[in-house]
């Protein structure tokens, strides 16, 4: 089946059998290897992508499903391929990550998470990190990045209104 | 972890859709939020030939209120029924049972009929219909019937939907002033589905209890209702009211499963310290809201 979506910005149009995800018409047909796949079945998050601007889960999406919607992984976050986008550089700083695969996901939901709630407490934080899963961290950096990124936006937010 | 083959159809009406079942029979599966129904066919527990996508079909998705009933589109996303103001507002109790479904990525896709349909007893939603006396609208090309919650779950992931039949909305009545509704679980990490739970409302007038309902979660091979502790409650001083003993005698005949995430008596202990915290919430935030305080004879402080 004909796909016809609008990925990261860019119109793309992809030939599709219909039991293949979301996931895989992302890595296998366009290319983009960003969005991890780990459990394929909807408990770790590391595919979490933007659909619409809602984090999703793209193992648990029909590619053919995706027809004349948006979608942001991680690739298109900052905008342009050299640069990362704020929550992506948070990450780096508070030592958010070690081996990475779990990352992109990470990102995305959190990217989607603070656009809700761009002040959070240390509670909301947790709660808003629960679908997403790390093996490495021990998610203490990664709570400490979405600290940092809160705040980070929120100056950013100030600087450009003030 | 992948599906098997199937086709694809993407109907942009309840009349294609119904249609499509008509003519496809048990070979269809309907594919909502696809939170259940994609890891199903991932492990291959189940391989439908068909798919009948019913997201395309904005006439299913979204709430209306008259006459004292709220009706939720069977589309409706679980993330609606936080952010909804309509909904909100008149059933809370599918406000304050939202969040506990999932992660918030897995309520931006999953929908309340999908809930209602895949029928697990751990989920919240069923619950909450089985405690509100909820009726769950069906449609076929047969026509439209509505089956009251309390006979539409009728054992472990079975309800008494026809293959041919598509949920399209579920009736929830409104209560009136004077109300609190609380929603308790325990669940061994956040998100994952309760060991045990409870889905309570009440309603206050004068310091009294008139209305009582508690749905349990996890607590059998479908949803239950607790009616002893309701009828407990109903009449009773809403200040002197023994909710531990409520909670203890609610669960005491039933029979929860045994698994390796608990014993059932494990979870009979869960299950009797959810109703009581549950209610404890829900009066506490009904007596807040009673019209007539000063009419409570025997609580003195009201
Ligand atoms: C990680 C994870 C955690 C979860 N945690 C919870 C939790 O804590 N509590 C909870 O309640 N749920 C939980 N879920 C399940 C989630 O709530 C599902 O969304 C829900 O159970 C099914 O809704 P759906 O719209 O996704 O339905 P689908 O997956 O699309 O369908 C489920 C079943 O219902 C049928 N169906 C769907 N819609 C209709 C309809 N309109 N008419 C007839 N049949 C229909 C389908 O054919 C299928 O058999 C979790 C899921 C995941 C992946
Ligand atoms: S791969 Fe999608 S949630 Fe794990
Ligand atoms: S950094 Fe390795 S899984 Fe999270």
């Amino acid at each position: 089946m004909d796909v016809n979506l609008i990925v990261n910005g860019e119109r793309c149009r992809a030939r599709v059998e219909p039991r293949k995800t979301l996931a895989d018409l992302l890595r296998e047909d366009l290319g983009l290897t960003g969005t991890h796949l780990g459990c394929e079945h909807g408990v770790c998050g590391s595919c979490t992508v933007l659909l619409d601007g809602l984090a999703v889960r793209s193992c648990l999406m029909f590619g053919v499903q995706a027809d004349g919607s948006e979608v942001t992984s991680v690739e298109g976050l900052a905008g342009d391929p050299e640069s990362l986008s704020l929550v992506q550089r948070a990450f780096q700083e508070t030592h958010g990550l070690q081996c990475g695969f779990c990352t992109p996901g990470f990102v995305i939901s959190v990217t989607a998470f603070l656009a809700e709630v761009p002040d959070p407490t240390d509670e909301q934080i947790r709660d808003g990190l629960s679908g997403n899963l790390c093996r490495c961290t021990g998610y203490q950096g990664i709570v400490q990045a979405v600290r940092l990124a809160a705040r980070l936006r929120r100056e950013e937010r100030a600087e450009t209104s003030g | 972890m992948k599906a098997a083959a199937f086709d694809y159809h993407a109907p942009e009406s309840v009349d294609a859709a119904v249609a499509l079942l008509a003519e496809l029979g048990d070979e269809a599966k309907v594919l909502a939020g696809g939170q259940s129904l994609v890891p199903v066919m991932a492990m291959r527990l189940g391989r439908p030939e068909h798919i009948v996508d019913v997201n395309r079909i904005e006439a299913l998705a979204g709430a209306t209120r008259s006459n004292g009933t709220l009706r939720v589109g069977a589309l409706t996303r679980h993330r609606d029924l936080e952010t909804d103001v309509l909904i909100r507002d008149s059933v809370p109790l599918l406000a304050r049972a939202a969040p506990h479904i999932g992660h918030f990525q897995i309520r931006n896709r999953g929908t309340v009929g999908g809930s209602l349909a895949h029928a697990d007893s751990a989920a919240e939603l069923p619950a909450v219909t089985v405690a509100l006396d909820a009726e769950i609208e069906v449609r076929s090309s047969r026509g439209s019937r509505r089956i009251r919650a309390a006979d539409f779950f009728v054992s472990i992931f079975m309800t008494a939907l026809e293959p041919d039949e598509l949920v399209t909305a579920v009736h929830l009545p409104v209560w009136g002033r004077g109300c609190g509704f609380a929603v308790a679980e325990f669940a061994r990490r956040h998100g994952d589905f309760a060991l045990a739970g409870a889905a309570c409302g009440v309603q206050v007038d004068g310091g009294r209890i008139v209305r009582a309902a508690v749905g349990l979660i996890g607590m059998g091979g479908v949803p239950v209702r607790a009616r002893p502790a309701e009828q407990a409650l109903t009449g009773a001083d809403a200040h002197g009211a023994d909710l531990v003993s409520t909670g203890r005698d609610a669960v005491a005949a039933l029979d929860p499963p045994s698994d390796a995430h608990g014993s059932a008596a494990y979870r009979r202990h869960l299950g009797a310290q959810m109703i009581t915290q549950a209610l404890g919430r829900a009066l506490a935030e009904a007596q807040g809201q009673d019209r007539n305080p000063g009419q409570s004879q025997a609580g003195g402080t009201a």
